[in-house]
């Protein structure tokens, strides 16, 4: 006896709707046996994962600035995975990003330049991002070379120069030989949202890329022609579209928005450019890209919901002292449950025992 | 962003969750620590993680500790703030890299005290505290050159920072003390902690000729890589003689234990100042692991050159200096270079024959 896939003819939308739900509940009850066999209360594992993170407003404030570069890039990402192009390498993008909107602000150090120094950082950071994501693109429109391969490679180019730069010719001169710039003056900083807030505004580019992205899909020629692109390529080749053309925007907006997600890290969060810039964010935002369905909206819950597990995983360690292992073993479990619904809301399980194939 | 009579609300609602719980705990002094790797690395973490257990066992109910392992240092703020805000009163950062966010922390907490690791920059709250594991490179130096019978030795770096160039100078200044002609190479892993690449760094060091490889990177991997040749090596941070009990010579291991017991009951006591600490062989924050695997007469040459590190006799960094074009650093310290010139230290001593990477 085997268990098949098979396609169901319809899916129902209320199935649909629920599926997320169902896969959050199956992923509490596996990784409550999993804390209960440990011996823990699972009860508590929760309050201190979900609801405290949800009922404090500390916690609610640092699940935005976590979830920013997040939703930022996977927003990017949906462009080239809607469009079935696969664009690995928003790590790099985001470092590209960082690093060209950074040389403004260690060009203008010390001097009295204005209020125009953040916004160009800003346009510089997108374009860095977008330039180094159409490498990837150019080549595959080119030669044909296969851009998961390209986009991910060009991950290390880009931490290499980073290294490269903040132990040479950006060092701080003042800071001991240690890899890292002077940090940011006032004029290169990105604004807080708030007086004694974390949250800058990053989030509100977010917001705003989350909304226009959501009229773009939605409601506009070119939004139509990713869709078809990615669902039908030679019907898309028939309707006139340009692959090529269509190749190099989604790569240039893709890489655009995490060159944005870079520098506003840098400017918004870390105030200075150091070896390490990035906890991994242009590598987890392709989950979120896929947990949230490609959707804008759903990318926004997403990146919420992973930078709930990122927060609840240190409030476990620190108040119930729960190995980090356990978190990491449960965003795995999350994943895993939300993909494994998605898959039964379109297909069913059929058991085919002997003599019952074909 | 949210609504205020909202945010009222829920922050009471915590308000109460958290006075029910919290009373009884109160009186404990809670102390925090923030680990770059994971516990389980063998080496720096693992360290400070001994000297955690240690203040338990030190101060048993009057203290309660806690740790966040695995904090990336590009996002590390919020970490330390969420031990700043669940009543910690003491704070360990055990990273360069947590140096910027720790200061942050500190000041919007000044009633927290901050102890950050191998860090230069000060607050009212904040002490720095490292240990000068140069003078155990020295010795190690000594019997690498003695145990070489191709006379050259080799180093496994982390990166080029200064407390790592000072561990390779005077590894080779111990080296040269007992063999003048001895040669040295250097490869750079670009990691603390990255078992894979130790290995291979030590392995390609082994393929150059070299029988004895020092580490300054926190697995035990280039030491077992020494071990699976039949060559030598040295443990790193913790005594690592159980995984390569053939090779390993001695090891230099990282004893937190006194400084953070002293430092908790400072806080206990109220007699908490913030401070520079930088101790060595002498108050034992450095400890040489048992000296195995050579003669005789080697294992006495070690012993005593630890003696006279101890009494003050030996520095490792005793004028004259030599660069490596030859020409004499200037003397500032009594004898000696000053620690702050040893703490900042960009150059490669006479005789490394190799360029460092700037």
């Amino acid at each position: 006896m085997r268990f098949e896939l098979t396609p169901r003819p319809t899916i129902s939308p209320v199935m649909r709707t629920l599926a997320p739900v169902a896969a959050f509940v199956t992923a509490f009850l596996i990784a409550g046996l999993v804390i209960w066999l440990m011996g823990r209360s699972p009860i508590a594992a929760f309050q201190v994962y979900v609801s405290q993170p949800l009922s404090d407003p500390w916690a609610l404030q640092e699940l935005l600035v976590k979830a920013t570069p997040l939703a930022l890039i996977a927003i990017g990402l949906s462009y080239c995975f809607r469009a079935n192009f696969w664009n690995i390498g928003a790590e790099g993008q985001y470092v590209m990003g960082a690093i060209l909107g950074s040389w403004l602000a260690l060009k203008t150090h010390g001097t009295d330049a204005g209020f125009w120094v953040m916004p160009a950082m800003l346009v510089l950071g997108i374009m860095g991002g977008a330039l180094y994501g159409l490498i990837p693109a150019f080549l595959k429109t080119r030669f044909g070379v296969n851009e998961i391969l390209t986009s991910l490679m060009l991950v290390y180019v880009a931490q290499l120069v980073l290294d490269y730069l903040v132990r040479g010719p950006w060092r701080d001169p003042k800071g001991f030989n240690f890899p890292q710039s002077v940090t940011f003056d006032p004029a290169a900083t990105l604004p807080l949202l708030g007086e004694g807030s974390r949250v800058h505004y990053g989030t509100i580019f977010a917001l705003v890329a989350v909304l226009v992205t959501a009229i773009v899909l939605g409601r506009t020629l070119f939004g139509y022609r990713l869709k078809l692109t990615g669902d039908a390529p030679r019907a898309a080749r028939f309707a006139g579209f340009n692959a090529k053309r269509t190749t190099m925007a989604v790569f240039a907006i893709s890489g655009g928005l995490a060159g944005l997600a870079g520098i506003s890290e840098v400017s918004g969060q870390i105030g200075q450019l150091q070896p390490s810039i990035s906890p991994g964010y242009g590598f987890t935002a392709i989950t979120v890209a896929f947990l949230g369905r490609l959707n804008p909206i759903g990318i926004l819950v997403a990146s919420l919901v992973v930078a709930l597990t990122f927060i609840g995983g240190e409030s476990a360690q620190i108040l119930l002292k729960l190995p980090l292992d356990l978190t990491q073993a449960f965003q795995g479990i999350l994943l895993l449950c939300v993909l494994s619904a998605d898959a039964l809301v379109s297909h069913r399980i059929r058991f085919v025992t002997r003599g019952g194939r074909k | 962003m949210f609504s205020r009579s909202l945010i009222g609300a829920l922050a009471g609602a915590t308000a109460l969750a958290l006075s029910a719980g919290g009373a009884a705990a109160q009186q404990k002094l809670k102390v925090g620590f923030i680990y770059v790797g994971p516990v389980g690395d063998y080496g720096w973490s693992h360290q400070h993680d001994v000297g955690r257990k240690a203040i338990e066992k030190a101060f048993g109910d009057k203290v309660e500790t806690t740790y966040v392992e695995s904090v990336p240092e590009a996002d590390s703020e919020r970490a330390i703030e969420q031990l700043a805000r669940t009543g910690h009163g003491l704070v360990f950062t055990t990273s360069f890299g947590f140096m910027e966010p720790t200061l942050k922390v500190a000041k919007k907490y000044p009633n927290v005290k901050f102890e950050h690791a191998t860090g230069f920059k000060r607050a009212p709250n904040v002490s720095t505290y490292a240990a000068k594991f140069h003078e155990g490179r020295y010795i190690i130096g000594q019997i690498a050159a003695k145990m070489s019978k191709s006379g050259t030795i080799g180093y496994v770096g982390a990166f080029p920072i200064p407390e790592v160039v000072a561990g390779i100078n005077s590894y080779f200044l111990g080296a040269q003390s007992v063999n003048p002609n001895i040669k040295i190479k250097v490869v750079w892993a670009n990691s603390w902690y990255d078992p894979a690449k130790e290995a291979d760094a030590a392995k390609a060091l082994l393929d150059q000729g070299v029988d004895v490889v020092a580490q300054h990177t926190d697995s035990p991997a280039p030491l077992q890589a020494a071990e699976a040749r039949g060559k030598f090596g040295f443990g790193q941070a913790s005594d690592m003689a159980q995984f390569a009990p053939k090779a390993q010579l001695t090891a230099i291991i990282d004893n937190w234990s006194d400084y953070y017991v002293a430092r908790t009951k400072a806080v206990l006591d109220g007699t908490w100042k913030s401070e520079d600490t930088w101790d060595g062989l002498a108050q034992h924050a450095v400890v040489m692991a048992p000296y195995k695997n050579m003669p005789d007469d080697v294992k006495k040459m070690a012993e005593e050159t630890e003696a006279a590190i101890k009494s003050g006799k030996l520095n490792p960094f005793k004028c004259p200096v030599l660069k490596q074009d030859g020409s004499q650093v200037e003397c500032k310290g009594n004898g000696a270079l000053s620690d702050e010139q040893v703490l900042g230290m960009n150059f490669y001593v006479k005789g490394i024959d190799d360029k460092l990477p700037q």
